[in-house]
């Protein structure tokens, strides 16, 4: 015997507006199975709630629709008003007449019509629906963060700091990530490594950090609460537990190769650490260039160190860590110039990018902080520097804005003129965006007294002329065509995700965006938090943004990790898919649409399974399944054919 | 035409001769334009006030010295009283026509205007054209 409530929600009047609610609530009190039927102006508040509690006692109610906004808004709000009062919150269904009715339509008789076929087709569905109980799933408390950038840095020591154990994989020899190749970091201009470093120490020195180096996550299993990480960590051919850190074997190690901490702007050896303050500081040989990987002979480094650290047996090994939490901190990369052809294609030694002019303004950097152009090492007199070079270009390269080059450049251009006072800085851009705060100051400040010339423009093409390099590019204040002969060229090229993130993402089961952004699960309400349960977001690589940003979200992404964790047990959205095993022919197919790997196929019944713990609910098999013998909860085909019989009827 | 920019002109004489006598940083303009909008001669002017003051800073000395612009500046203070960084839109006018004034040429001779136009003649050029007679 189904006894149902209707209540129609005016919304102010977003809804009343459109529909007549009244009517509404008239023609539903005598639809079959409806024993009670009423509107209100904001079903939602404190009485309009306190109303369907009374009601639901009073009539003693078995089901209650609610006819008012999507149910991503207010669906948790109506489900555990009725809990309240004993009703299973599953027999609560929302009737989205607002979204789906009011806002789209004009016409209020044809919207009353509409909105009165959506309810009896919700309440059609509501008589079929069972009441479910939430799954409840163990928790393990301890975290992953993969990518020990500034925002792993931060993500791992805030958790850490509140007592849970953390697991921080990086896949570099030492954790810091861009942050340590910078000069100074605007706006306050203080050195990256002092204020860096610290918080480094912190990370090697918390026994409830465990710092996993020169790794990488290989495999991923499980699901939130519960995750089971593979993680490879690589042969360095060092013995870091016996290495002293000396320091030997590299000043030893006849190799030179381009370093890619220094933007390649100078030679490394094979055997390298990547800075002095590194943690771990201890070095990795790298085995394409170590001439006793590659060419059988060699051994410098072992026969110099003292502490017979140098292993060449070394091999890759694995570890496997049980994580009930992620947070994906990757970072990103800096696009290569050899895209962007009228730059010159990467070809012209004196056209750098923007970290390559972070190195050599760094004071600790290959030129220790006064700029030389890398062609014959003079020290430039007139610098150009170009703004979004591959972003804001939806044409050719990336549609997006790169949002740290207008404040760096600033930085970098200021900085050049503190140590090259008699030189000429210019700047060509299209907008300056200095948003954040003390942002703007700092750019006035870098025009008023540093008199960078800030011409608004873009550069169209750049090509060799002697030793210098030839601007051409406009001023659209004055309408000028400007050619100027520089002796460098710094292009502030767009920020990308890692190397490599697209893979991750599809390891970790998380969406990214079309460039390799990882996706947040809401863009202003859930910043921080993927849309598949259990991984977190910390960092550019959720989009570029600069250091305060990263923090912050960092922190915002480990105290989403912490409040998950001060829950002893998980409970899971019972509506899920379930297979009928008698009607299940083993085919698979559901188990090759599940985007979650939610699902197995029994090798010995030959019947699917679903795990309740993984499955999110999307009803991908649902759809998939030819016999019909995977259904969701509540909503069943049953249900769906109901429903649409009640729109068609 | 393509306006070659170096440092020759960005750090040139001009350039700190006309900070130098207005006492303003003519780095500090943001080309808001706001000066220029509410100029109430920029009808009888060739180059916008704003205009004016990018291109000393691109160093364009002789499109700037040779504009009517400076002499029709009535120097109101309009745009002094409303541009947002406080720069003395006015001041650089006036040092801009000093610069000219001090070259010391024979522009006009005010004896051989002739009476007719003679009230039509911006009165700052008038002023300017007899200064150097005051010594
Ligand atoms: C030229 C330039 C100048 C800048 N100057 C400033 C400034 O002055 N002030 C400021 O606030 N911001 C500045 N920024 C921005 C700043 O660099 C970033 O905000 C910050 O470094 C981002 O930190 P992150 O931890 O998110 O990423 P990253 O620093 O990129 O760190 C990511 C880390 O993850 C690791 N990693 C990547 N993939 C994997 C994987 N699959 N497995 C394991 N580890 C992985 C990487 O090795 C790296 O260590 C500048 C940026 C540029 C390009
Ligand atoms: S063996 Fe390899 S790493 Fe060691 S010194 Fe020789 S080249 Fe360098
Ligand atoms: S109002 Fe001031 S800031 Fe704006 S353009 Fe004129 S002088 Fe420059």
């Amino acid at each position: 015997m189904n006894r149902i409530g209707v209540f129609v929600c005016h919304c102010g009047l977003n809804i009343a507006q459109t529909v007549d609610v009244e009517k509404l609530a008239n023609i539903i009190s005598d639809y079959p199975g409806v024993v009670y039927a009423t509107n209100y102006i904001y079903m939602c508040s404190d009485p309009g709630q306190d109303m369907i509690k009374e009601i639901v006692k009073e009539k003693k109610l078995n089901g209650v629709v609610v006819a008012c906004c999507s149910p991503t808004m207010h669906e948790t709000t109506f489900r555990n008003t009725v809990a309240s009062v004993g009703l299973n919150p599953y027999r609560c269904e929302i009737a989205n007449i607002r979204e789906q009715c009011s806002w789209v339509h004009k016409d209020k008789k044809i919207a009353t019509e509409k909105a009165v076929e959506i309810v009896k087709a919700t309440i059609e569905k509501l008589k079929l629906d069972k009441s479910l109980i939430p799954l409840s799933v163990p928790i393990t408390k301890r975290a992953l963060v993969i990518g020990g950038g500034i925002a792993g840095i931060q993500a791992s020591l805030d958790i850490a700091d509140s007592g849970y154990e953390v697991v921080l994989v990086e896949r570099n020899q030492s954790i810091g990530g861009h942050m340590l190749q910078l000069s100074e970091t605007f706006p306050t201009l203080d050195c990256p490594q002092c204020i860096a470093t610290p918080k480094m120490v912190q990370v090697g020195q918390h026994p409830k950090i465990k710092l996993l180096a020169y790794s990488e996550v290989e495999e991923v299993s499980g699901y939130v609460g519960n995750f089971k990480v593979k993680i490879r960590r690589k042969a360095s051919f060092v013995d870091w537990n016996k290495c002293t850190g000396c320091g030997l074997c590299v000043e030893k190690c006849p190799v030179r190769v381009p370093s890619e901490f220094n933007e390649l702007l100078v030679k490394r050896k094979a055997i390298y650490t990547l800075f002095p303050q590194a943690v771990p500081n201890k070095p990795v040989i790298d085995s394409n260039n170590c001439l006793y990987l590659t060419k059988g002979k060699c051994r410098a480094c072992e026969k110099n160190c003292l502490a017979k650290a140098i292993d060449f047996n070394q091999k890759d090994t694995f570890v496997e860590e049980d994580v009930g939490a992620i947070v994906v901190a990757t970072g990103y990369d800096l696009m290569d110039k050899a895209e962007i052809g009228e730059y010159g294609a990467g070809k012209y030694k004196d056209v750098i990018n923007g970290l390559q002019m972070e190195r050599l303004l760094c004071p600790s950097g290959p030129t220790e902080g006064i700029p030389h152009r890398p062609s014959d090492g003079k020290i430039p007199k007139e610098i150009v520097f170009i703004q979004c070079v591959g972003s804001r270009d939806p044409e050719h390269y990336y549609p997006y804005c790169s949002k740290v080059c207008c404040m760096y450049v600033v930085k970098q251009a200021m900085l050049y003129k503190n140590v090259v006072p008699d030189g000429q800085a210019y700047v060509f851009y299209m907008d300056i965006r200095c948003d954040g705060k003390g942002y703007e100051e700092f750019l006035q400040k870098g025009m008023e007294e540093n008199k960078i010339l800030y011409l608004r423009g873009r550069v169209s093409k750049l090509f060799k002329d002697g030793d210098k390099i030839k601007v051409w590019g406009a001023d659209t204040l004055t309408g000028r065509k400007i050619e100027i002969s520089a002796d460098m060229v710094v292009l502030a090229m767009a920020v990308v995700p890692s190397k490599g993130v697209k893979e991750l993402a599809r390891k970790l089961r998380i969406t990214a965006d079309d460039y390799g952004f990882l996706t947040e699960a809401h863009p202003k309400l859930r910043p921080v938090e993927s849309l598949t349960a259990g991984y977190f977001l910390a960092g550019a690589a959720q989009g570029p943004k600069d250091i305060p940003d990263v923090v912050a979200q960092a922190s915002g992404a480990a105290s989403k990790v912490d409040s998950l964790f001060s829950q002893d047990v998980l409970y899971h959205e019972p509506i899920i898919a379930s297979v009928d095993e008698e009607v299940c022919v083993g085919c698979g197919n559901c188990v090759d649409v599940c985007a979650y790997d939610a699902i197995e196929l029994d090798l010995r019944t030959k019947k699917a399974k679903v795990n309740s713990a993984v499955c999110e609910g999307c009803g991908a098999c649902c759809a998939a399944c030819p016999s019909g013998a995977m259904q969701h909860n509540n909503f069943s085909k049953r249900q769906i054919f109901e429903m649409v019989d009640a729109f068609v009827r | 035409m393509r306006a070659e920019i170096s440092i020759k002109n960005t750090k040139s004489k001009f350039l700190d001769k006309v900070e130098e006598l207005s006492e303003q940083n003519i780095y500090a303009c943001y080309q808001c334009g706001k000066c220029s909008a509410g100029c109430p001669s920029i009808s009888e002017m060739d180059i916008s006030p704003s205009e004016i003051i990018r291109l000393v800073q691109l160093g364009g000395e002789e499109e700037v010295l040779n504009s009517k612009t400076i002499w029709v500046c009535a120097s109101c203070f309009t745009c002094v009283t409303r541009c947002p960084k406080g720069v003395d839109v006015a001041k650089i006018m006036e040092a801009l026509r000093q610069i000219t004034l001090r070259k010391n040429v024979d522009y006009v001779n005010p004896l051989s205007i002739p009476r007719e136009t003679l009230s039509q003649v911006p009165q700052i050029a008038l002023v300017s054209a007899l200064r150097k007679f005051s010594g």
